[in-house]
């Protein structure tokens, strides 16, 4: 009986539904318990653990997704919903736009640059050399930039999860190296290099920081989106 | 709330029809990002109503990776195989990505 309603239940959507929601519930509360460490982030927990209970379950990637493509669609209406707050930091700081809009412009080019170089220099296969390129950008636009490009949608949004906490737990130290101390600076750097993890990161130390990161995390994801397939198609890749 | 969840499902069905129509090489959701942004400019009072579901949706935007993320465990062996230029890459890439935008931003003007 418990055999055959299990077989049943792990066929049907609505039980990845709810281990999606549970994993996440789960690790929101070891998130808040580990003082909210970048190392401990919720995406990178969720993921480990329905990983693993998916492995010993048996269960095929293609049956989970059946039921989780249901939080999965909101990545679109998520995407386009970033334009609201970027519209609000936008009005904040009409006179430095030129400045911001240049550092957003080669910090993300020097990312993909340098990611994209080194990858295909120590042998990566050009699958994930291709999902590699937009790994510093917001992940519901990141996923987007990689079906575009030709890269895969689940390698990509690992990678962009590793970038942000490898961002989010380094960034202070190498600015502090080269004496960069204004937190509007350090907060646009974080939000360009390590997107949403960088910036709540960057909101944990000190507000306008994190504005500064949410800004650099919409236009970086933006200018990355318009400029990335038109140069790669160009790059011959 | 619905009224905010159409608005903004409008521009993505209008940033993906665009995208397809005119055959344009980025995502969908971004053109409807940045017509919705265009459409912000040009109507203002709009902003604040949006603001107050954005900022709800947008609070657990966390739970909307997992879905793909989860994706990682058909590739565990390509990670096994080039986990070295992967971490290198990602390393290496994100520091230089950091210290380029902090060089061009230096002294932001506040304001």
């Amino acid at each position: 009986m418990a055999d055959s309603v299990w077989t049943h239940l792990s066929a049907s959507p609505v039980t990845w539904l709810l281990a999606t929601l549970m994993a996440y519930r789960f690790s929101l509360a070891v998130y808040e318990k580990a003082g909210r460490s970048p190392l401990a982030h919720p995406v990178a927990v969720s993921v480990a653990l329905l990983v693993t209970g998916l492995g010993i379950a048996q269960v095929p990637y293609e049956t989970y997704f059946d039921g989780a493509r249901f939080i999965h669609f909101l990545l679109g209406p998520a995407t386009v919903a970033l334009a609201i707050p970027l519209y609000a930091q936008l009005k904040r700081i009409r006179r430095s736009w030129p400045k911001l809009l240049a550092g957003a412009l080669l910090g993300s080019a020097a990312s993909v640059i340098t990611a994209v170089g080194i990858a295909s220099l120590l042998g990566a296969s050009h699958m994930t050399v291709l999902s590699m390129a937009a790994k510093s950008v917001t992940m519901p636009i990141a996923i987007g930039i990689t079906g575009e490009i030709g890269g895969t949608a689940s390698l990509t949004s690992a990678l962009v999860m590793l970038t942000g906490i490898l961002g989010a737990t380094t960034a202070q130290g190498i600015l502090k190296r080269m004496g960069m101390t204004d937190p509007g600076t350090s907060g646009f750097a974080l939000g360009v290099a390590a997107h949403g993890i960088g910036a709540s990161r960057a909101f944990q130390l000190n507000q306008e920081m994190g504005a500064f990161a949410g800004l650099a995390m919409g236009l970086a994801g933006a200018l990355t989106a318009t400029l990335l397939p038109f140069c790669l198609r160009l790059a011959g890749f | 709330m619905i009224d905010s969840a159409t608005k903004i499902l409008v521009f993505q069905a209008l940033g993906e029809g665009a995208a397809f129509a005119f055959s344009i090489p980025i995502p969908g959701p971004v053109i409807g990002m940045l017509l919705l942004f265009l459409y912000l400019l040009a109507r203002e009072h709009e902003a604040e109503r949006l603001a107050v579901f954005s900022t709800k949706f947008l609070r657990h935007m966390a739970l909307l990776f997992i879905p793909a993320a989860v994706g990682i465990m058909q590739h565990l062996d390509r990670v096994a195989d080039e986990w070295l230029p992967i971490l290198a890459a990602l390393t290496i890439s994100t520091w230089v990505s950091i210290a380029a935008t902090a060089v061009v931003t230096r002294r932001i003007d506040h304001g």
